[in-house]
């Protein structure tokens, strides 16, 4: 029985990496293929250094995903907490309805609503390229709130409220309170609000698409933009340094974690 | 403690990408150029929107044509891309940003055109204009040579594995022979799917008799149980892998493909096939008019134009191109048949709302058929 679990472990890890691997591995072709290998060459990676187009658009992605993660996390933190010592039930669940809409609306409705938002707005202020790194960045905090605001609010509910009480009693101001008790408490749902918001924003293409102006190009776009000739093998190579990098990170992570896992089991065992 | 720890890791390695610059050592000058171009607009913006993969940047050591132009007039060049006709109209439409310079189709400038969207160009300001092949000039699309200029041109044919199709096929039917069941794709949209079955049948490309459209519709059924998928550029993969062996495509990219699979040849059937222009356009709301005939001129550089010509390996209407014997597809069979062996060919025409609709709503069911 073990065996089988194994197994089905084995099958489901192979389905999900390997559209990975073979990327990695035909990121390293000579030809411009991923399905017949032509030769060994890092030609690719050459070239993407030379694609400053390309470059150009990772450097704007990763921009725009942590302003847009870190004020989406600011502002979702600050809203969670609002909504949670709410009183009046009705105000509450109408909120959280409204928080709910750009997580249900179709990412198409969301993008082409928010294009015609900021045309009637600029264009009452006059100005005549209406899109440009503001709008997209107002377009990527909008969609990311919902996600902070759902981290952090179970956190909420799960910390205990008179610990708040208790730190005032025992002589803090309430903004005292909060910081150093409430906050430590939340704390991993901030986080996770964050890390979420960061992928959502790097990953989102249609809501970029349409509110992104021509200064300020994101990846998705890049790459979308050619799907009718097909995309230029070195976003293979791009994609596999990406890949290399996580992989990494979660490798040291990891290492970090049993290191101090053990430590603590040590002391814990004195 | 991980969760923060990643967090901060994410940032010093991304905060890292932001200093790396593209350090390019591509081709930025152009050696022998034809016109004359100032640095009069230097500092300028010039807003360019273009389908993706559609210009010459720079890669495997060809000219990076935004870089040169850049460097040339000083003018700095946003450079945007669509990957569809109505992408780039909706975004246009809206109002949203401005664009000065756009590349659309033929039958998406018609559709510019009627609804008075296009600045007239002034071509008095582009000397290299005469490189244009006459041909396709005074198009349906712009009779008065007023909004247009040629850019990339290009032809669909059928392109097919010769060790599986044996004998050399001439018609469009071959994509309904049950002999190939599993092994055939078509396109992944309406209009260029629709176009093959009207082709085949005899039916005007641009009929608005709903009754050819629903014939057409039902010889599309016919194929889905003999048909592999539907596809844009995964083609490419499974053409010159083998997984499939009968595609009609782009006759430019059969030329790509060749090159990673000897077996697959190329034909244009008898029946016709579908013609396009892709030309360069300037919008009514442009904001840096004279810049963009700057940059028209110099994509009409037969430098420009050549190494344009190669990166998209469609052909080009560029006579100065056509006739330089250095020319990676100088007279190439595929791309520039001979005149007897060139096929019939239709154009695409922008369709009135009520016949966009209905064979669109025909579409949805060949899809679920």
């Amino acid at each position: 029985m073990k065996h089988v679990g194994r197994v089905l472990t084995g099958v489901v890890m192979a389905f999900l990496y390997a559209p990975l691997a073979v990327m990695v591995i035909f990121s390293f072709n000579s030809g411009r293929s991923t399905s017949v290998m032509q030769g060994f060459s890092f030609k690719w990676y050459a070239e993407l250094l030379n694609d400053s187009a390309t470059i150009e658009s990772v450097k704007n992605t990763l921009i725009l995903a942590i302003v847009s993660a870190i004020i989406a996390t600011l502002l979702g933190t600050i809203a969670a907490v609002g909504i949670f010592h709410m009183r009046s039930k009705f105000l509450r669940s109408s909120v959280m309805a409204v928080t709910n809409i750009p997580m249900m609306n179709p990412d198409i409705v969301t993008g082409v609503s928010m294009m015609l938002l900021f045309v009637f707005v600029l264009g009452l202020m006059g100005a005549q390229n209406k899109l440009n790194f503001w709008t997209l960045l107002i377009a990527h905090i909008t969609f990311n709130l919902p996600y902070v605001i759902l981290n952090v609010l179970p956190k909420l509910h799960q910390t205990d409220k008179h610990l708040a009480e208790a730190a005032e009693d025992l002589g803090c101001t309430p903004i005292q309170s909060f910081f150093k008790v409430v906050l430590p408490s939340i704390s991993s749902g901030i986080l996770t609000g964050f890390i979420m918001s960061f992928t959502l924003s790097l990953d989102d293409f249609v809501i970029s698409y349409f509110t992104s102006g021509p200064e300020f190009q994101t990846l998705p776009i890049v790459i979308y933009s050619a799907v009718k000739k097909s995309v230029k093998p070195d976003k293979y190579a791009l994609s596999s340094i990406i890949f290399l990098v996580v992989l990494i990170l979660l490798i040291i992570i990891n290492i970090a974690q049993s290191k101090s896992d053990d430590r603590t089991q040590k002391e814990v065992s004195h | 403690m991980k969760k923060l720890f990643s967090v901060i890791l994410v940032l010093v390695l991304a905060l890292s990408t932001l200093s790396m610059t593209g350090c390019s050592t591509s081709n930025d000058t152009v050696k022998d150029l034809k016109g004359e171009y100032t640095q009069e607009l230097a500092g300028t913006t010039l807003n360019v929107f273009n389908w993706g993969e559609y210009i010459s940047d720079g890669s495997e050591g060809s000219l990076d044509v935004i870089a040169a132009f850049e460097k040339l007039t000083g003018i700095n060049v946003n450079y945007s891309m669509f990957d569809s006709n109505e992408t780039m109209y909706a975004k246009l439409k809206s109002g949203a940003v401005s664009y000065d310079i756009i590349i659309p189709s033929d039958y998406m400038i018609e559709r510019l055109v009627n609804e008075d969207r296009l600045a007239e160009i002034d071509y008095s300001k582009l000397s290299n204009y005469s490189n244009i092949d006459k041909a396709y000039t005074g198009m349906y699309f712009d009779p008065e040579e007023k909004y247009t200029v040629p850019f990339s041109i290009g032809m669909v044919g059928l392109i097919y594995n010769t060790t599986v199709v044996t004998e050399k096929p001439d018609s469009w039917g071959v994509m309904w022979d049950k002999k190939y069941k599993d092994q055939i794709l078509t396109f992944n949209n309406s209009r260029d799917a629709f176009a093959i079955a009207q082709l085949y049948l005899g039916i005007d490309l641009n009929t608005k008799d709903k009754s050819e459209w629903d014939a057409a519709a039902d010889k599309l059924k016919e194929q889905n149980e003999i048909l592999q998928g539907r596809v844009m550029d995964e083609v490419f993969n499974k053409m010159e892998s083998g997984s499939a062996a009968i595609a009609p495509y782009y006759a430019g990219d059969y030329l790509t493909m060749v090159e990673e699979n000897e077996d697959l040849a190329f034909v244009y059937p008898k029946e016709g096939v579908n013609e396009f222009v892709d030309s360069i356009c300037v919008p009514k709301d442009c904001g840096n008019y004279d810049a963009a005939m700057m940059f028209i001129n110099f994509l009409l550089e037969p430098e420009v134009a050549k190494a344009n010509a190669e990166y998209i390996c469609y052909a080009t209407p560029n006579m100065a191109v056509r006739d330089d014997p250095d020319y990676l597809f100088y007279q190439n069979e595929i791309l520039y048949p001979a005149e007897k062996d060139r096929p019939r060919t239709e154009y695409f025409h922008d369709m009135d709302k009520d016949t966009r609709a209905y064979f669109e709503g025909l579409w949805e069911e060949v899809l679920q058929s």
